[in-house]
């Protein structure tokens, strides 16, 4: 990704305009597919720009998604459509900073048990405040298409791209590879490691916010149970793990498939999503602990090697 | 005072789900997140037999004990002892620890909504009033307090008097150290994790008395044996004994006062309160 910067960039851009011609196509079903990918593909990427070099696993996706989903919910009625994203993801980045240096001083595994409640808390909070007002869920009525919210979702993805590549690139990104290899090191070094890691962590969860803000139209009526549900968290972290972390591209490689396979199941299996997600974790730990991206690798390596020898 | 009582009751059956959370982060560095699914198998245990056959729970416990150790001890044993001997450092096998243990949580809930549905279970024993002190409380709560009062007694006592219990304790101190002076820290570590299994099924078998658990409960309780061991502390028993306390009547406080709906929220304020200004544990050192 760094040695070929301009390629590689060429090469999203030409991905990302082939995808932005799929509505064309028209059929429902590809159409809510193509969201559901680009959904993932702009989660999955902007988490693992986080918790790709720094190894802290981050559950906290569906609390960003679900303050998103909420900021499109109440200030639809008050303010016009396209000022709402951006209002979305600053919130998001905030409540990011405040998660993020409450925790991210500290080990990884406070940070993950934090992040693992995070969405749970905010619910709970929203549920109590909603007792106040009597009103239980909000209705999110506008004139935005299917298309629209996927042209949307794919122009976020390819500034996640560009974020995630100017990152690669930058001494920011840099600082963070050191403190995901030693921490130590990193702070020896002169690197403020609290800092850096806290940045990366609110541009993550901006983009999750953003996406929240996005698709909130899509989903009508919004309440806390559905805005906020746990398993994004978890399906996030599968994919981003399965696709593979160590590269840019990587986390897509794993959203693709998975995607397919979660339908798949979720249409004729409904009730064993969970054993699904369970299987899947550890498959990433036994079998494939560097993700798709590594067997691919592993692969051409040894094709490599073999015809050196030949 | 009335509040005071039910969440001392509470925190009860919360010491016994976090101490055993506890040996198995504590002694065999596991971050079991599938500590909640032991708690619900210990309930549904409980619950079965009660329904079944009428056994009281203060018996099941017997049976649900042993099983819940030997069913921890081949977890150990077959999933997470090779993640131990890969891993480079402490945090990669922390990684790799949460991920196999959430993946492990998320079967067990599958295997219990695909066996049992998902619909919330809870029987009736031991529902009738007594009277402490001028208020009324529920017999069962105060029967699972004292059977958790016990249970912590005979493990703190075990840890501190007995031979494998002071080898516990000092892998839990300095596991590199350990090695050195002849302790056989691999086995003791599966003990330890098994042990600690076993006392989370039996705080479950005790919950379930007063306690209505579903097959998706287990997480819940994860979360709040983390804050409470956090708080008290990684490897301090008498730490997690104080602060599972402490989260008890602080939730039943909130639930009584405030709103029944933010009790994690409280376990939550707790824990952010406890990172910013003693993340090593209430009666931690600094840099120990």
């Amino acid at each position: 990704m760094i040695r070929s910067g301009g390629t590689s960039l060429a090469l999203t851009a030409l991905v990302l305009a082939l995808a932005a011609l799929l509505p064309l196509a028209g059929s429902p079903y590809w159409q809510s597919i193509g969201i559901s990918i680009a959904m993932f593909a702009v989660l999955t990427t902007s988490w693992a720009l986080f918790s790709g070099p720094t190894h802290y696993i981050s559950l906290a996706t569906a609390a960003f998604f679900g303050v998103g989903s909420y900021t499109t919910g109440m200030g639809i009625e008050l303010l016009p459509y396209w000022c709402l994203p951006p209002i979305a993801g600053v919130l998001g980045a905030a409540m990011a900073a405040l998660v993020g240096l409450a925790t991210l001083r500290l080990s990884g595994v406070y940070f993950v048990i934090f992040t693992l409640g995070l969405a749970e808390l905010v619910r709970q909070i929203i549920i109590w405040f909603q007792n106040f007002s009597g009103q239980k869920g909000l209705y999110v009525l506008t004139k935005i298409t299917e298309a629209q919210i996927y042209w949307q979702l794919l122009g976020l993805a390819a500034l996640v791209y560009l974020a995630g590549w100017a990152i690669g690139r930058s001494r920011l990104g840099f600082a963070l590879r050191i403190i995901g290899d030693d921490e130590q090191v990193a702070r020896h070094s002169g690197i403020n490691t609290a800092r850096a890691k806290v940045a990366l962590f609110m541009i993550s969860g901006a983009a999750a916010a953003v996406v929240g803000a996005i698709l909130a139209p899509r989903y009508v009526y919004i309440e806390p149970a559905t805005a906020f549900t746990p398993m994004l968290s978890f399906q996030v972290v599968i994919m981003a793990l399965l696709g593979g972390t160590g590269r840019l591209w990587g986390p897509v490689v794993g959203v693709i498939p998975f995607t397919f396979l979660w339908e798949a199941i979720s249409s004729s299996f409904p009730n064993q999503t969970t054993l699904l997600l369970g299987v899947c974790f550890l498959v990433i730990v036994y079998v494939l602990p560097r993700g798709f991206v590594g067997l691919i690798e592993a692969v051409r390596r040894r094709v490599a090697a073999r015809e050196g020898v030949a | 005072m009335d509040i005071l009582i039910t969440g001392l009751f509470l925190g009860g059956a919360y010491a016994l789900i976090a101490m055993g959370l506890n040996l198995q982060y504590g002694i065999a560095r596991i971050m079991n997140l599938a500590n909640g699914e032991m708690l619900v198998f210990g309930g549904f245990a409980a619950f079965w037999m009660y329904t079944a056959a009428q056994v009281s729970p203060l018996l099941t416990v017997f049976l649900v004990a042993p099983a819940a150790f030997a069913m921890n001890w081949v977890i150990y044993s077959v999933m997470l002892r090779p993640l131990v001997r890969r891993a480079r450092s402490r945090g990669q096998l922390e990684v790799d620890a949460i991920l196999a243990t959430f993946g492990l949580s998320f079967v067990s809930v599958g295997i219990m909504l695909a066996l049992f549905g998902g619909d919330y279970f809870n029987y009736s024993y031991l529902a009738r009033p007594i009277t402490l002190a001028g208020d009324t409380y529920a017999l069962n709560r105060a029967t699972a307090f004292v059977a958790a009062v016990l249970i912590c007694a005979a493990v703190y006592l075990w840890l501190n008097l007995s031979r494998p219990g002071l080898s516990i304790r000092a892998i839990a101190v300095a596991p590199d150290s350990a090695r050195l002076v002849g302790i056989d820290v691999p086995r003791l570590a599966a003990l330890a994790f098994a042990l600690g299994g076993a006392i989370t099924a039996t705080g479950g078998a005790l919950l379930s008395m007063f306690f209505t658990l579903d097959a998706s409960t287990g997480v819940i309780f994860t979360l709040k044996a983390l804050v409470i061991v956090i708080m008290g502390g990684v490897g301090d028993v008498r730490g997690t004994i104080v602060a599972a306390l402490a989260l008890g009547i602080l939730e039943t406080f909130v639930a009584a006062v405030i709103d029944p709906g933010l009790t994690l929220a409280a376990a939550y304020l707790l824990f952010i309160v406890i990172l910013l200004f003693r993340p090593q544990g209430l009666f931690g050192r600094r840099g120990a």
